[in-house]
């Protein structure tokens, strides 16, 4: 009984992570990109919802559609002006920038924000939970772990059955010949950043309904949302949702254990997987 | 050139022998600041060694400080041994853990190679945080006057004329100024070296440096392992002046990694002097925006970000380029041809 609520805590936590990871997972998958910045980068979502919130008085829940707008507009700034200029064979340059920029968001929030921790308010929902019989389920976590997979079916859709995943595709597994079929590379990064900022936007509004954040917390989400990516192999999104609830599960087990091993033993899960699987569980692209 | 050359190098044993000489002229508050940017520039050879020269991008130095610093803080309050050798058993001890760390992260490539050696090293922290014997999660402090009671202080103490704590602190900063300067000589001679011209040539082509007899791997962990023990040293000896260990501080990616990054990156990444003049430039702009909060952290990534875009190897790689110095060159030079082959003569 409790073996069965611990892996459906798990289960949903896992959505959270997938949901960290979905944007994350489509820009590295297309552009081998690693964005250090992309944790600080939710971070900054949280913080724009919150905002908006308390500007407009709207439910956090559509501030999500004032600020996912604006975070696809930020997303293809960065890519156009700043990452484009550094990708190429070295990993060096962009992994170096991203860390540059994820510094700057962070502390720059800080600057803005202060430390102290901020919540947003979803109001009666949080409370709320589901009697499933053999278990009860929070409503939001529920919500969560539908969201991951809804963002990963439609960025599944987007991939597999649009003329710009066709492109993502094509440019994803060789760049050159794309662009001799008259794909801009450059215009396709721009979008994928941009969508996985949107993708970012609706992590950042259940990651500040479900707990406090602050500043400094971005770098610690990005760490689970890579092992999510790496987990769930290159380039695949049902790899990446597999990835976070392998993530999710492996924390939910070790915290009923010690809740001191919770973090822990999402890592050592992390680890063995690699170690039986190095290009974790399903690649689909090439390294 | 060659004039140039030996004036720097004249200039930089002048400035040396000031540097050894400071514990006895200066204040201590100065010996102390100082002790901390030696700390932060051993860091950043050792990454630079790591990422400028053997590609090897690690985000996980800080399990490398953490585990010097802990093996350390176990020597002396477990086993009761005097700091100095703690220091020791500090270093290799970060060369013990780097073994099993890399039969991990070496199966691992590029991008996942740095987050694999980050999850390591959070890994690394987690586990320390249960060692109960050391404080756990809270951390521990050493044995009040430990560090006066270290090895030579007293002499140190005589020769000076200064406190014991005053003593200790000279120690330490000699200690780490060695290290830095042993640093710097060991990586300028093993990358003149012809395992250092192997890791460059496989640094620059992989495949053409394998089809020459280089082993990529070998060569690689061999750098690992050594700049974990330097690494380890460097984590130990910091925190014998830092006095008080605590997971999150010992294995902190922004003190030990970051901030490491940004110097080396700044000062110019894959250069021998880069991270001497990165880590200048980052303490000047500590001190000349002490009084505005985190904002020397923007201004650190905005120049970190602006050194990628516009020059890439660092304000070092922009000042040989401009002026043609190189203090610590790193090329070879062709062989010259033989007497019997003379040049052909130049078309008109």
């Amino acid at each position: 009984m409790i073996l069965i609520d611990t892996l459906a805590q798990g289960l949903l936590l896992g959505g959270l992570y997938a949901l960290f990871a979905a944007g994350l997972s489509l820009v590295f998958g297309i552009m081998r990109l690693v964005n250090l910045a992309h944790g600080d980068l939710i971070i900054l979502g949280a913080y724009l919802i919150l905002t908006l919130t308390t500007l407009t008085g709207l439910h956090p829940f559509l501030s999500v559609l004032l600020a996912a707008p604006l975070m696809f507009a930020l997303g293809w700034l960065l890519q156009t002006h700043l990452l484009n200029r550094v990708l190429g064979t070295d990993i060096l340059p962009p992994l170096l920038v991203t860390f540059g920029l994820s510094v700057v968001i962070q502390n720059g929030l800080l600057e803005a924000f202060t430390a102290d921790s901020r919540k947003l308010s979803a109001g009666s929902i949080e409370a709320q939970s589901l009697d499933l019989g053999i278990v009860t389920l929070g409503v939001m976590p529920l919500l969560t772990f539908a969201s991951a997979v809804a963002v990963v079916f439609a960025l599944n859709l987007l991939f597999y059955r649009t003329a710009l995943g066709r492109a993502f595709r094509a440019t994803s597994d060789d760049a050159t010949t794309a662009q001799l079929m008259g794909i801009r590379p450059q215009r396709i990064f721009a979008m994928a950043t941009g969508i996985a900022l949107v993708v970012a936007t609706i992590a950042a509004l259940y990651l500040g309904t479900r707990a406090n954040f602050d500043p400094s917390i971005g770098p610690a989400r990005l760490l689970y949302a890579f092992e999510a990516v790496i987990i769930g192999g290159l380039g695949s999104l049902w790899g990446t949702l597999a990835g976070g609830i392998v993530i999710g599960m492996a924390q939910a087990i070790g915290a009923s254990i010690n809740p001191e091993w919770q973090i822990l033993s999402g890592h050592v899960a992390f680890v063995l997987v690699l170690l039986i699987r190095p290009r974790g569980l399903f690649p689909r692209a090439n390294d | 050139m060659t004039l140039s050359r030996n004036l720097g190098l004249g200039l930089a044993f002048l400035a040396l022998a000031l540097m050894y000489a400071l514990p006895a002229i200066a204040p201590r508050a100065i010996v102390q600041d100082l002790f901390g940017i030696l700390t932060l520039l051993v860091l950043a050879m050792n990454w630079n060694m790591l990422a400028g020269f053997a590609g090897l991008v690690s985000v996980g130095q800080q399990a490398f400080v953490g585990i010097g610093a802990y093996a350390m803080f176990a020597a002396i309050i477990l086993l009761g041994l005097d700091p100095l050798l703690g220091v020791l058993i500090g270093g290799l001890a970060a060369a013990a853990f780097s073994i099993p760390m890399a039969f991990f992260a070496f199966r691992l490539n590029g991008a996942y190679f740095a987050i694999g050696t980050w999850v390591v090293a959070d890994i690394a922290r987690l586990a320390i945080s249960q060692w109960k014997a050391l404080g756990g999660g809270t951390g521990t402090s050493l044995p009040k006057g430990t560090a006066r009671d270290m090895a030579f202080v007293d002499q140190i103490k005589e020769m000076l004329d200064v406190s014991s704590a005053a003593a200790a602190d000279a120690l330490t900063y000699w200690l780490m100024l060695t290290l830095a300067v042993a640093m710097l000589a060991a990586s300028y001679l093993f990358l003149r070296s012809r395992m250092g011209l192997g890791l460059q040539a496989i640094r620059d082509n992989e495949n053409a440096a394998r089809s020459v007899g280089v082993d990529p791997v070998k060569l690689k962990a061999l750098v690992f392992l050594l700049t974990a023990f330097g690494t380890g040293l460097c984590g130990a000896l910091a925190f014998i002046q830092i006095t008080r260990v605590t997971p999150d501080a010992a294995f902190s990616v922004i003190d030990w990694t970051a901030f490491v990054i940004f110097i080396t990156v700044i000062g110019g990444i894959g250069t021998l002097p880069g991270p001497i003049v990165g880590v200048v430039v980052f303490y000047a702009l500590q001190r000349a925006l002490a009084d505005y909060g985190t904002i020397y952290l923007i201004v650190l990534g905005c120049l970190g970000i602006a050194v990628m875009l516009f020059a890439r190897r660092g304000l070092w790689g922009l000042f040989t380029d401009r002026t043609g110095i190189d203090l610590l060159p790193l090329t070879h030079r062709p062989p010259q041809p033989a007497a019997r082959h003379p040049k052909a003569p130049r078309a008109a």
